[in-house]
């Protein structure tokens, strides 16, 4: 369960510093974009050293590897992959590369003795990712799919808009596959960092669209995604008062039920559930 | 002489360059030199003794890093300067 998840720049001490002192739920150490290629080496290894060194709490750490299809990936999972982090974020995902990450990890994980899985986000970035989103959902590992919409739009050839309607299914088709398969579904960042109303239309429609996270580009975007994606209130209180309603109704042995007025069933209910579970673990 | 670099002036970090030499020598320049200056060198003598390396020159110009990346960019230098024998 994510809300929030923050790019950082994987070569610089400054902004890797200050990883936890944001309020994302997830933070992504970025070794691909925001490197470039005469630096790979210092990125990665200024990483491993800062893992290391620290220690997190309620932080799932991410990285970002570079594609299958270069060098470097190998390299970097051999070094970068321990108990230290959570998740390996793929780029130009396909269900092939998904596949070959879901081994290559499960190998990793053996051979240094893990005490836990690590999980995979494949970024759905190529029309061919789209294609294939739900097979890729479903590879071992997968625990998101984050939609890519900038290197989309350049592999469609279109121009991307404030509006997005150019990536409108693909938006969609993340979305459905990453439910089909129970796992996030995390929308593309808004690039526009400076355009606070801007950030929070495009979270809600991405909201409206099924999308469970969004990813930041710049901390000053956590608080907006964070507050969208957050149950509120009102929302807690009534599914409280509608698994208060189940526990009564248990008792009772009744079947069907209502609460204010309105017919209670099981995917209501299990809706309540996962809200109050989201307002725990974000302790609303 | 064979020598390489790793990192940058920026805040934070430190540039680290490395060359050939035949006894460990150790440069420190960094913002903090009073306060840490012992703590730089010892960060770098303990990354270079764990490397079993006994004759290196390092030069450290350092703008506030932590430990962690002094030793990163050390590790990455020396790296660059042994893949130049390959």
């Amino acid at each position: 369960m994510r809300r929030s998840l923050l790019f950082i720049p994987a070569n610089s001490p400054a902004m890797l510093q200050n990883a936890d002192v944001f309020a994302s739920d997830s933070v992504i150490f970025d070794l691909e974009d925001a490197v470039v290629l005469s630096e790979k080496d210092a990125a990665l290894s200024l990483v491993n050293e800062y893992l290391k060194k620290f220690e997190f709490d309620n932080l799932e750490i991410i990285i970002r590897i570079n594609g299958l299809d270069t060098l470097l990936s190998k390299n970097e999972l051999d070094t970068i992959v321990n108990d230290k982090i959570d998740t390996v974020m793929l780029p130009k995902a396909t269900y092939e590369t998904t596949l070959q990450l879901s081994k290559m990890l499960e190998k990793i994980e053996k051979q240094k003795k893990l005490t836990k899985k690590i999980g995979i986000i494949p970024i759905i970035e190529l029309a061919k990712s789209v294609i294939e989103v739900n097979q890729i959902a479903s590879v071992r590992g997968v625990t998101g799919l984050l939609l890519g919409g900038e290197d989309l739009a350049t592999d469609l050839e279109v121009e991307r808009t404030e509006q997005g309607l150019e990536i409108l299914l693909s938006r969609s088709m993340v979305v459905l596959a990453a439910k089909a398969n129970q796992i996030d579904a995390i929308d593309t960042p808004y690039t526009q960092t400076q355009n606070d109303e801007g950030l929070l239309k495009d979270t809600l429609f991405a909201k409206s669209l099924g999308m469970s996270a969004k990813v930041c580009i710049h901390p000053n975007q956590i608080e907006t995604i964070n507050q969208v994606f957050s149950p509120n209130e009102d929302e807690i209180a009534y599914a409280e008062k509608i698994l208060n309603a189940v526990s009564q109704n248990m008792n009772n042995h009744k079947g069907a039920f209502s609460v204010d007025g309105k017919m209670i069933d099981k995917p209501i209910i299990e809706r309540a559930q996962k809200l109050l579970e989201k307002a725990k673990k974000w302790k609303l | 002489m064979r020598f390489a670099s790793a990192g940058t002036f920026e805040s934070n970090d430190c540039l680290i360059t490395v060359q050939e030499d035949t006894q460990i020598t150790i440069e420190i320049q960094s913002i903090v030199y009073d306060q840490f200056k012992d703590q730089i060198e010892k960060v770098i003598r303990d990354a270079l003794s764990e490397l079993n390396i006994t004759n290196l020159y390092v030069d450290c110009n350092d703008k506030g890093a932590l430990d962690y990346a002094i030793k990163a960019r050390l590790l990455t230098a020396i790296k660059r300067m042994s893949d130049q024998h390959a």
